[in-house]
């Protein structure tokens, strides 16, 4: 899933490219639009190169998201005399314009734009972890278990890389699609280190995403730098300590069971 | 007539387009513990795996107590060879064994009180009732194995299809396993296992379906397990061979020296 995370938010660049071409406006539901549905045709492409053709899943992997990623800085480039369009800006976002973008309606101000879509994900995330949670779990520990209960593993599987998608295209407006990857990975990684149970390492990851985000927005703010960048070192410094604290314990462990 | 727990009609199944399984034809008793044995690369597993519907034939067709498999799902448990998950995934023993009380029409159920009655009758009848909370990832093989058994039993089904439970597992568990599956037999119910080792096939399995990618007997024991099939199915294998000439001589000459039978071949 790492990987997936990875690969989509990758993925999504020509997705963002052709509809800011088609629409020739950077609003941020065409690009959403233009991005879901070529995320979502690239979890498909994946898992049809891994089922059908027999690729192997990094190979898969590895293959439509580089090809896509690079299908989406050529269009970029081809288009840069008539599209604005900053690859920069696509790679790595810039969550300190959020407050700018703004919800008008009839001039009235509710607020930006990326608060309410960030929002709305959260309780579709929310919702689809709460109501899918037994399909989730047994359709990842063990996909063909699942298929002979007559549980579409295929279709959770689906639905599960789509979620993936769906949260990276609408975050990484704010935070890039480079740093995306990191704020889904560290924060479940660091959680895994001390949590090997589904329900209090989901909820030990979210803690773990929030305390990083606060974090990161606190180290810029005193260093001045980017926010999104500060996140994502302030989560890879918390996996580090965990990492460091994990080894030790583990150590320690070792000693007594050697003692006893 | 006695009831058929499972039929393989004419059934034709590639991998890569190679055939893997040719033509193969048999059905099997209900109420017996089945062997599927055959040489390595012989279909073993694809032969179950299409029996459960996760590889599709090419031709001919599967049916169990005499029907499509998705109108009798309930009925059948798999357990996959145990290499086949994760097992670093979060979740402890129970967590596991609580799977085999999920079907399509509960799913978006919350597990009930008698679900996990069920769960941790099985883990029981298992022994791993102290297990049930530990982390998967910290199980041994053996262990590991009787937590996917345990998950099948919680299924309470009629047919078990097992695919090589007694690999990587220690003679104390192995011996545990085929008391439960003596067990589950006495029960009527039906087991069938996929099984590479041919040392122990003879002692296990009532009935024994013998392949090489295509069907080279299917019966009784008894009728299956004599030198000519046997050769014919691992044909050329002169190692095999050889070993196989002291498995059948052991058999036809029970009164042999005792520490000569205790002298068997490494596999």
């Amino acid at each position: 899933m790492t990987m997936v995370g990875d690969a989509i938010s990758h993925a999504v660049l020509p997705g963002i490219a052709i509809a800011y071409w088609l629409s020739q406006s950077r609003a941020s539901l065409w690009m959403f639009l233009g991005a879901a549905i070529v995320g979502v045709g690239a979890t498909i492409v994946i898992e049809v190169l891994r089922k059908k053709l027999r690729v192997q899943s990094d190979a898969s992997i590895g293959m439509t998201f580089t090809s896509l990623f690079a299908l989406g800085v050529v269009l970029i480039t081809y288009w840069s005399d008539s599209v604005d369009l900053d690859q920069e800006c696509v790679l790595y976002g810039e969550i300190a314009y959020v407050p700018f973008n703004l919800w008008l309606v009839d001039g009235v101000s509710y607020g930006p734009i990326a608060l309410w879509s960030s929002g709305a994900l959260l309780l579709v995330v929310l919702l689809y972890i709460i109501v899918g949670y037994k399909g989730l779990k047994m359709t990842s520990f063990n996909e063909d278990y699942a298929a002979v209960l007559g549980i579409a593993a295929g279709l959770w599987n689906l639905s599960l890389m789509s979620m993936v998608s769906l949260a990276t295209v609408v975050s990484f407006e704010s935070v890039g699609a480079i740093l995306v990857v990191a704020l889904l990975v560290a924060p479940a990684a660091t959680a895994y280190l001390f949590i090997q149970r589904l329900k209090p390492l989901l909820i030990a990851s979210a803690s773990l995403g929030l305390v990083g985000a606060l974090g990161g927005y606190g180290l810029s703010k005193v260093l001045e730098t980017s926010i999104a960048g500060s996140i994502a070192t302030v989560l890879g410094a918390l996996f580090l300590i965990a990492l460091i604290i994990h080894s030790l314990s583990a150590r320690k462990t070792n000693g007594y069971a050697v003692e006893a | 007539m006695i009831e058929k727990s499972i039929e393989v009609h004419n059934l034709t199944v590639s991998y890569h387009s190679k055939p893997v399984l040719w033509d193969v034809d048999f059905s099997l008793p209900t109420g017996k513990i089945v062997g599927i044995v055959g040489p390595n690369g012989s279909g073993k597993t694809t032969m179950l795996k299409t029996i459960m519907g996760l590889m599709k034939p090419d031709s001919g067709y599967t049916e169990i107590f005499g029907q499509p498999l998705d109108k009798v799902r309930e009925r059948v448990s798999y357990v996959p060879q145990r290499e086949s998950v994760d097992w670093d995934f979060p979740a402890d023993v129970m967590d596991v064994v609580l799977m085999g009380r999920y079907r399509k029409n509960n799913l978006f159920r919350r597990i009930s009180k008698e679900d996990k009655r069920i769960a941790t009758e099985a883990l029981e009848k298992v022994n791993l009732l102290e297990f049930a909370h530990r982390q998967i990832s910290q199980l041994s093989g053996g262990q590991q194995q009787r937590v996917f058994i345990a998950r099948s039993l919680a299924q309470q089904a009629d047919i078990y299809l097992m695919d090589e439970p007694f690999v990587g597992v220690d003679a104390a568990t192995e011996d545990a396993i085929l008391q439960l599956l003596r067990e589950m037999k006495n029960q009527g119910k039906t087991v069938v296992i996929v099984h590479h080792d041919l040392q122990t096939a003879n002692e296990y399995f009532d009935h024994i379906v013998l392949l090489n990618t295509r069907l080279v007997a299917a019966g009784p024991k008894e009728e299956v397990f004599t030198k000519e099939l046997l050769q014919e199915a691992y044909g050329g294998r002169l190692t095999v061979l050889s070993k196989l000439g002291d498995l059948i001589s052991t058999e036809e000459f029970p009164l042999r020296e005792p520490e000569f039978k205790e002298n068997k071949p490494e596999k």
